[in-house]
Formats: structure tokens, sequence, C-alpha cells
């Protein structure tokens, strides 16, 4: 159990959402509507090739976002990794 | 059962969905070429109509609302969705029926949606799209138990190959009617108290409906900034009520904005767990492996620019072969003309006015097919989001979106739609900066103009083994637009717009073959739209310039001094002072008044001065590049056009605002003349400054 933010996770770490706390509201009604919510499974996939946006897997799909934005997502990142 | 036509007319159905959820496909599908792009009153946003025709006869109109993946959200373009939806504006009234187009292969996240649109209580079917894709990663989805659960007819789909569309459109001819599952999702006790509250409010003071009252309830309660977006449209003291409930509910210790989303999510887990069998999650799919190299740190990049240069370099020597039969082809009808018709002016207006100008745009049809090509297919195979996702970076360096990289990588086709797909940007100082900046990106118009200068002045010689000169000019224009736009986008990113660097949280949708249809249809339209440019507005101008360079006719033999005596002449040296620190003369100074309508009249327009001054000499329609090369100044014996003289005037034709029809969409997106006013003077001033550094930077480089 490790409890850390969605940017800091390697590619191929799997997690748990645990909340969403952006600072700016829509961000986070942006993120929670595309299925970050609370309890959700979710893995980091890849760095664009400069670095930022990243990718990650939610519910089944992709979805791109930047660091900044990742650093509001909460995780308890999952072990035997 | 709902009537195939009502007293107030023919049936209405909207067609909604998250987008990448192949709801163009679905509408494509169904209507078939028979669709109509408009704008809805008041607002940018494209309005896409199409009909349908049943098996009985019987037609209804189907609306292609824009994609959105919520009820409650921010831009533009989701907004009209989600205010048609709810029969909020007066103009459409609202669809007896609602298509929601689901994607089979990310069921969760659209069902979403679904979960909001089914507590409106109108009636919807459910087309669940993609179901192929489903299938080929191992989810299996059992139809009559997802129909069961949301009380809703399902139909599994594959718009891109037409299968279950006859059961749609079957069902869209029976009994539909609202599911019975609307709102059952739970609150915390206190917000179900107080939502229930507001609703009667909002019931009372401002005669809604009791979904549309919910649902208002629902968004001013717990959605982000809905106390501002809405602040106009409610009571004050109903708002005041709002806050104080805001503050009520915060105090215990419940997180508004997350409470109803994450409700939403559990009634959908419980609605898949029902529904979907035999869930493979975590197989290693083709558009997995397809990323990997896609999106890989080092070959990613490589791919994206080599994917750049293949396509300008494409249009640059592909076309040539489509281009030069149409030029010949326009060359024998003049000189068909010529030997059918007895000499005079109408002779020559035809000629040397209306064919000559005309035929040089049509000319470049071929470059502009093979332009949408690469955009089209770029775009419906999901490889556009990539660019977006591998160029955020250097787009959030100057303080904008990887999105605001699909609105300027369309305006290298045209700049009007590139400003129109500004809409998906939520931020509107982003929009407009983005708006501002993307008519420097270069756009198709201006590829006659460097394609002519570029095959008069650029010597044919190898670079690299694989690479021209010619080529690598071209590409290095494109460069300079593309710059420029990034540079002034910071600029105003640091000074007039001054705002955070929007946020970037994009579906990355799997890969998938094209369609031809989709890319063909895509193609047709906008070489439609180029032609009757070419036909309209730029025969206009050609014979409008002709008759220019014609009168007042003067009694000279020389055609030049004829020219020169001419209103275009006069007008050419009115202003040469102007642009003589440019380096450019007189007949260039036409060729600029000329392209104020738009770029690549420029090229008709001096193919109509050329072929005016050699009609004597050559009886027909000359190559415009010989013409070109050969003019001299009578004074000096010196050639009008060097090779810097060309590259001075492709630079001004990078940075200039040279195109009516941008400055009227403009006028059009900004709601106002302020935007486009200003776009037209910093751009000129720009276009101005640079060609005058280049022109006296190139001139010392000669001198040394």
């Amino acid at each position: 159990m490790r409890r850390t933010t969605l940017n800091t996770l390697s590619p191929g770490d799997r997690g748990t959402v645990e909340q969403v706390q952006s600072k700016t509201s829509s961000i986070k009604q942006r993120l929670l509507e595309m299925g970050l919510t609370r309890g959700t499974p979710v893995e980091l996939i890849r760095f664009a090739p400069m670095g930022d946006p990243i990718e990650i897997s939610v519910r089944g799909y992709r979805l791109s976002l930047r660091k900044v934005e990742a650093e509001s997502v909460v995780v308890v990142q999952d072990q035997g990794k | 059962m709902i009537s195939a036509e009502t007293e107030t007319g023919i049936r209405r159905i909207a067609i909604i969905g998250n987008p990448n959820a192949g709801k163009t496909t679905i509408f494509n599908a169904l209507t078939g070429m028979r669709q109509k792009v408009g704008n809805y009153p008041g607002v940018t946003v494209e309005k896409k109509e199409g009909r349908i025709t049943f098996d009985d006869g019987d037609e209804a109109v189907l609306l292609d609302l824009p994609g959105t993946y919520s009820l409650t959200a921010h831009s533009p373009d989701e907004k009209v969705a989600t205010d048609i939806l709810l029969g909020r504006i007066d103009h459409t009234p609202l669809p007896e029926l609602t298509i929601c187009v689901v994607d089979a292969s990310n069921l969760e996240r659209n069902l979403y949606l679904i979960s909001q649109i089914i507590d409106n209580r109108t009636p919807i079917i459910i087309a669940l799209n993609m179901i192929d894709v489903a299938e080929n990663d191992g989810v299996s989805i059992d139809i009559a138990k997802l129909s069961e659960a949301l009380d809703v007819a399902v139909i599994p789909t594959v718009g891109s190959k037409g299968r279950g569309i006859a059961e749609l459109k079957a069902a869209l001819c029976g009994p539909v009617r609202p599911s019975r599952r609307a709102r059952q999702w739970t609150l915390p006790e206190i917000v179900q108290e107080e939502c229930e509250e507001l609703k009667g409010m909002l019931q009372r003071m401002h005669n809604l409906s009791e979904p549309l009252a919910f649902h208002e309830a629902i968004v001013l309660l717990t959605s982000a900034g809905a106390l501002e977006d809405h602040r106009d449209r409610f009571a004050p003291e109903l708002l005041e009520h709002v806050r104080k409930d805001h503050a009520k509910i915060e105090s215990m210790g419940i997180d508004r904005n997350s409470i109803v989303v994450e409700s939403r999510y559990e009634w959908i887990k419980r609605v898949c767990a029902q529904a979907v069998v035999n869930s493979h999650r975590g197989v290693d799919t083709t558009s997995d492996r397809i990323d990997r190299v896609l999106t890989h740190k080092f070959w990613g990049f490589v791919i994206f620019v080599a994917l750049m240069a293949v396509m300008f370099q494409a249009i640059f020597s592909w076309a040539n072969v489509p281009m030069q039969l149409i030029g010949e082809g326009i060359g024998w009808t003049g000189q068909q003309i010529v030997r059918l018709m007895p000499p005079g002016d109408l002779r020559n207006l035809i000629v040397d006015g209306a064919l000559s100008g005309v035929g040089a745009v049509v000319t470049f049809l071929p470059q502009i097919l093979f332009l949408f090509l690469f955009i089209g297919l770029l775009e419906d195979t999901g490889y556009m989001a990539r660019a977006a996702f591998i160029m955020d970076r250097v787009m959030s360096r100057v303080g904008l979106h990887g999105k605001s990289f699909i609105p300027m990588l369309s305006s290298f086709a045209c700049a009007i739609p590139g400003i129109m797909a500004t809409r998906t940007i939520e931020s509107r100082k982003d929009r407009l900066v983005t708006m501002l900046v993307s008519p420097l990106v270069s756009c198709s118009a201006r590829l006659p103009v460097y394609a002519l200068l570029i095959a008069a002045f650029i010597p044919q010689r190898r670079v690299l083994g694989i690479f021209t000169l010619p080529g690598i000019t071209l590409v290095a224009m494109y460069l300079l637009g593309l710059s420029a736009a990034l540079a002034m986008a910071w600029l105003f990113k640091k000074t007039l717009l001054r705002s955070e660097t929007p946020s970037f949280i994009m579906e990355l949708p799997p890969y998938k073959m094209p369609s031809v249809k989709a890319v063909a249809i895509h193609m047709w339209e906008r070489s439609v739209l180029f032609l009757k440019k070419a036909g309209t507005i730029i025969l206009g101008v050609s014979i409008v310039l002709w008759f220019l360079a014609t009168y007042p006719k003067a009694e000279s033999t020389s055609a030049s001094e004829r020219l020169d005596l001419s209103f275009a002449g006069r007008a050419g040296h009115l202003i040469e002072p102007l642009i003589r620190p440019l380096g450019f003369d007189w007949k260039i100074g036409i060729g600029l008044i000329g392209s104020v309508l738009q770029r690549e009249v420029f090229v008709s327009t001096l193919g109509t001065i050329y072929n005016i001054r050699d009609a004597r000499q050559d009886n027909g329609v000359v190559s415009l590049q010989e013409h070109l090369r050969q003019d001299v100044n009578p004074v000096t014996g010196a050639p009008v056009f060097t090779t810097l003289t060309a590259v001075c005037l492709m630079v001004y034709y990078v940075l200039a605002m040279q195109c009516m029809s941008t400055v009227a969409v403009m006028r059009r997106e900004t709601n106002g003349w302020k935007w486009p006013l200003f776009q037209i003077a910093y751009m000129t001033v720009l276009a101005y400054s640079v060609t005058f550094i280049v022109y006296r930077v190139g001139l010392m480089m000669m001198g040394a």
C-alpha cells in the first residue's frame, strides 16, 4: 500500500483511485466524469515522447492527461510490481 | 405509438453520443448523402441534419448533435447538445426521439452520458456501436440483459460496415418510450432533500418541467462552476438559496462535486455486472501494439515528423501529373476558343479574363484533394488524437492545449475549418488565441502561389538524395507559418489574452481502418467548396481585373505600356512606393491588390496580366512561369523577378491576412468586428516587417 499521486507512477504501474483533489473545480469535474472516481483501478501506460502528457488506462479505455492534472489524482499503488 | 407525421410536420430524431463512439458513421449510414450542414442560430456550432427514409416510405429528419461526454459540459459544442436534448432553446424543438450511440468497447464511460439522458425521461433507443471491436477485445455483452437493465431498446450495430442499420431503422418505426429506470442511483439524504426542495423552486419560479427542473437542481447543487455559468438564467433569490445549500452540504464533509458522478458510476457498475459477460480486460489489443510504435519516445516523434514531410512532398510531386493534365486541358480549350471566335474584346475577356483566371486556380484542385485525403485519413484512423498527444508539450509551452494543434493542422488545408475546429476548446481566451494565429499556418490557397513561384525560380537540385530544393523550400514556407503561429500564440498568451495553460484531458480512441466513404465525403465537400470559390468569387475578380487591366485603352503598340496606363497599372503604381522596400514592383502590386480578397487570386491575376501583355506575340495561352522568368524592367533591363523577390513574395504570403472568407468567419465566431480587424492589422504589420528584413538580409548576402 503506497499512497501517491498518478503522475509519480511508472509505465506498467497499477493503482486504485482514492480521490481527485484539483484546485480547479472544472478539471476535477471532467476527471471524475471521465471515470476517475473513488475505487476505480488505473494503470499508467506511457509518457508522451516529450515526457508529458501521460497515457493511462481507466475503465477499459485510454485517457491522456498532463502531469499537472495527474498530480490531482490520489491513488493507492498496487503491490507486487 | 409515435405517428410518422405529427401535426407540426415531419418527425424529428436526434442522435447523440460520446466523441469517438462512431456517431457520424451511424448518421451517414442512416441518411446516406442526404445531409445538410449549417449553423445553429446565435452560436457557431455546426448543425448537421439529414433525412431518413423508412421502408414504408415515411421520412424523418435526423439531427446530428455534437459529441459530448456529459450533460453538464462546458464547451460551446457540448452546450448545444445539452440544450437541445433538454429542450432549453426555442429555435430547435425537443426531438421526439433520441438515438444514443454507445461504444460497446468502452461501455462504462459511455453509459455515464446514458445515465444522464435516461433521467430526462424522454424516449430513447441505444445503438450499441462497434460491437465487433468489443468482441475482438474479448468483451461480450448480453444485449437482452443490457436492454432489460436500462429498460431501453438496444440495437447492436457496426456503423462502418452498415451492420444493424436495418434493425435500427425498424426500431425507430416501432413504439419508443422513456426508460423506467431513471434516477436509480442514490444521493446522501441531505443532498437528496436539498435537491427536491430546489427542484420544487425551479418548477414554481421558472416554470420548468419536472425532469428539466431535476436536472438543473442537480447541476446547481453539485456541478463545478454552475453558479457562475447559470448566473443570468435564474432568479437571484434562488441562486442565494443554492449558495446556502453548498455551504450546508460542504459543512457535513460531503464532496459536492464527486457525489453524483460517483453515484452514477456505481449504478453503471451494477448494470455492467448484469450485462457484460466474459470480459477479458488487459489483453493486448492491436491498438496497443500500434501505439507502442506510434507514440514511442523516439520512433513516435520520428514517424510524426516523417508523416508530415511525406504529406507535403506528396502534395508537391504526386499531384503534378493530374495538375499538368488539367493545365493542358485549359490551354487546349483556350486555343479552341481563339480559333473559333473572331478577335476582339469579348474573345480576350473569355480567354484572358475568365478562362485563364479560373483555370489557373482549378489546376490546383489535385493538390487540395491530396491534402484533404491526408487530413481525412489522419482523423479517421484515430492518429489525430495521437498527434495532439505528441504535440501537447510544444503547445503547452506556448500556453495552449494539444487540441489547438488540430485546428492549426486543419488550417494547413484552410483557416476556415481550422477556426471552426476551435469550438472544441473550452477556454474562451485559448480559443481566441488559436483563432487569431490559425491563419498564419499556410493554407491550401497559398499553395498555388508557392507552387508557381517555386516552380519558376527555385532550381531543381537534389538534396540528400531523396529531397529536392523546391520540396525543401515548400517545407520551409510551411515551417515559417507554423513557427510564426506558435510565436504569436505565445506572445498573445503572455500579453493580450493572459490566462493559465488549459487542461489536457483527452481520450485516445482505438485505431481503426479508415472508412473510404467518410474520407471520400470529406474530400468531396471540401473540393466542392473550393471549386465554388473558384467558380464565383475568383471568376468575378478575374473579370474585374481583366477590365481594370484593359481599360482605359491606350493608343500604344507596346503591351506593357498599355498595361502601365490602365486602371490596374495606375493602382499598382500608386502602391509601388509602399512595397518598393520589399523588392516588389507595380505588377506585383496589382497581384497584391487582387489578393486582398483571397490569396489564390494572385496566380490568376498574374495570369491575366501577363497574358494580356503578350497576347499579340503568342496568340494564345502561354506558360505563366516562363513569362515571370523572362520579364525585365523596361528601364534597367534587370529581371523583375529574382529568386530573392520570389522568396520575399512567398514570405509575405505566408504571413499576411489576405482572405475575406476568413475575416467573415472570424467576425461570426467572435461576434463582432474587433478581433477580425485586430487580426488583419497585426498580420499585415508582421508580414511587412518580416519581408522587409528578409529582403534587406538577402540583398546584403548577395552583395557579399
